[in-house]
């Protein structure tokens, strides 16, 4: 049961009257010959380590390697905690979450890049969010995990993942709609709206540069997943309503693709412009690389 | 084009920060381990493109040394591994090539020295998300990535040599998924490369050692 593209997907969840999750964990079933009970504990596993993420610099922020971050999550939380957060408590929830997984994997901790190390906080930051607002349990969380793998192996089979080639737009933008098609089916949404989801996730960040300050996985990439924890939200709120999107995701998928290879190569990972050539990061990269 | 599982999407389950400048560096460097046939007493990193650039920052140079140390890309102990090379005396050092720009962006040249008196050289590349390949063995060209249960053998460029290999693999009931040859040139050094879906027996390396053309017989069980 295999699909390559958004719309095949779609038309496999019509035919069997199922959700996109399940139609994934049956696709690695024919594909790979994958044990299916195997597959979800493998799930419950890299769910378990994206939660110690989220919570772990919580109460001991870490310092990251290149020390431009670090902290960040734990400010956020107790701001929410003092009953100030204008956010409000889901998506205060998310931020901190998103930050706290960026500080872990900054500082050489344990994280799953989902899809990639340098946007491995816009999954966990949200469905954690999510789990703990709505008290749902770790299965419907871990459905949603396989509903984003869906979305994301779009992504990568048929644009990429990678921001070298396409910008951040393919790491955060494609965590952000892996991200919404999780939190709406989560939430009960059908795979059309999953769908609907993903797409304006993807519109949404169309064109977002891959600057990382002196090469190093931190800023702007901490903030980056935050913002792309927040689009998925929205994105996710306006499917879930019935906000519809007239490109289909697989355009959308095929677009980030050709926008990415018109991205200048400055602003494709290469530390060349963007954030990271500014003077305040020039002279940040020069404090780093003396100390080295 | 391969088919894409679910963890390759989500996942690998790595320590930080970049799956491709440091779970890849670790993925790289354990292959190496595994094809090594004797304890690794000394090793040197040669680092190219990208991964010259930013090696520090990303600890692609931790990554490296954990990987040869048996460490898997979610070990935590990678971020100490310069500590734990030092306590097991592994002598390590890092050498950054950006005279050669030729080669991928995240290039690594790994040169071992075992217990033993053996030495080898492997250079890898990583190519993003974590995923990895080894294109060169002691200076010959190669590629394989690791993925699958894989043997690499090194013989002579002699007739005969693949169907030997072959029957070996097959008496076993071995199902060969891909097998290529390498070779610099006609009668020299060569290299097979045998991947399997399935686990090669152990005993199987003895068998193929027995043929007096064959040097040596690596394998990267998965």
């Amino acid at each position: 049961m295999d699909f390559i593209s958004g719309s095949e997907l779609l038309k496999l969840c019509e035919e069997n009257h199922c959700r996109i999750s399940e139609v994934m964990r049956e696709r690695e079933a024919s594909e790979f010959g994958a044990d299916s009970e195997e597959t979800i504990s493998r799930m419950k596993e890299a769910y378990r380590i994206m939660k110690e993420a989220c919570h772990k610099p919580l109460d001991q922020p870490v310092a990251s390697i290149g020390g431009l971050i670090g902290g960040e999550a734990a400010k956020v939380r107790n701001r929410r905690r003092s009953g100030k957060s204008i956010c409000g408590s889901m998506l205060s929830k998310a931020i901190t979450y998103s930050l706290a997984v960026l500080e872990v994997n900054a500082s050489m901790g344990l994280i799953v890049a989902a899809p990639t190390a340098g946007s491995s906080g816009v999954l966990p930051g949200l469905l954690l969010a999510l789990e703990e607002e709505f008290s749902l349990d770790d299965e419907q969380i871990i459905d949603g995990l396989f509903t984003a793998s869906a979305v994301g192996y779009l992504i990568m089979r048929n644009a990429t993942v990678a921001g070298a080639q396409a910008g951040c737009q393919a790491e955060v933008g494609a965590a952000a709609a892996m991200a919404a098609a999780a939190a709406t089916e989560i939430m009960g949404g059908t795979p059309k709206q999953c769908m609907d989801a993903a797409t304006s996730a993807i519109v949404n960040l169309l064109g977002l540069v891959c600057d990382p300050v002196a090469g190093l996985v931190e800023y702007p990439c901490q903030n980056r997943n935050v913002l792309g924890a927040a689009n998925a939200l929205v994105c996710a709120e306006m499917a879930l309503s019935g906000v519809e999107q007239f490109i289909p995701f697989d355009q959308m998928v095929d677009t980030m693709m050709m926008v990415g290879r018109s991205i200048p190569f400055e602003l494709r990972e290469t530390s060349l412009g963007g954030c990271a050539v500014t003077d305040a990061a020039c002279r940040k990269t020069c404090e780093i690389f003396k100390t080295k | 084009m391969p088919s894409i599982s679910i963890f390759e999407v989500i996942g690998p389950n790595m320590v930080g920060p970049s799956s491709s400048h440091t779970a890849g560096a670790v993925a790289i460097a354990l292959l190496v381990k595994k094809m090594f046939n004797e304890p690794i007493s000394e090793v040197e990193f040669v680092l190219y493109g990208s991964f010259a650039k930013t090696y520090k920052g990303h600890g692609t140079d931790r990554a490296l040394l954990g990987g040869i140390q048996g460490f898997e890309t979610y070990d935590l102990r990678i971020k100490n591994s310069f500590q734990l090379a030092d306590e097991c005396g592994i002598k390590y050092s890092f050498r950054v090539d950006e005279k050669e720009t030729e080669v991928h962006p995240n290039t690594v040249e790994i040169h071992v020295s075992g217990e033993e008196g053996g030495t080898m050289s492997v250079r890898g590349v990583s190519l993003g998300g974590g995923k990895v390949k080894i294109v060169r063995i002691n200076g010959i060209d190669v590629d394989f990535t690791g993925e699958y249960s894989t043997l690499v053998i090194r013989h002579l460029d002699y007739p005969g040599m693949v169907a030997y290999i072959a029957t070996s693999l097959s008496e076993r009931n071995v199902n060969i998924a891909f097998m290529r040859l390498f070779r610099e040139q006609k009668g020299a050094t060569a290299y097979s490369v045998v991947e399997s879906d399935e686990e090669i027996p152990q005993e199987l390396l003895e068998k193929l050692r027995e043929h007096p053309k064959v040097e040596d017989v690596m394998l990267i069980q998965v």
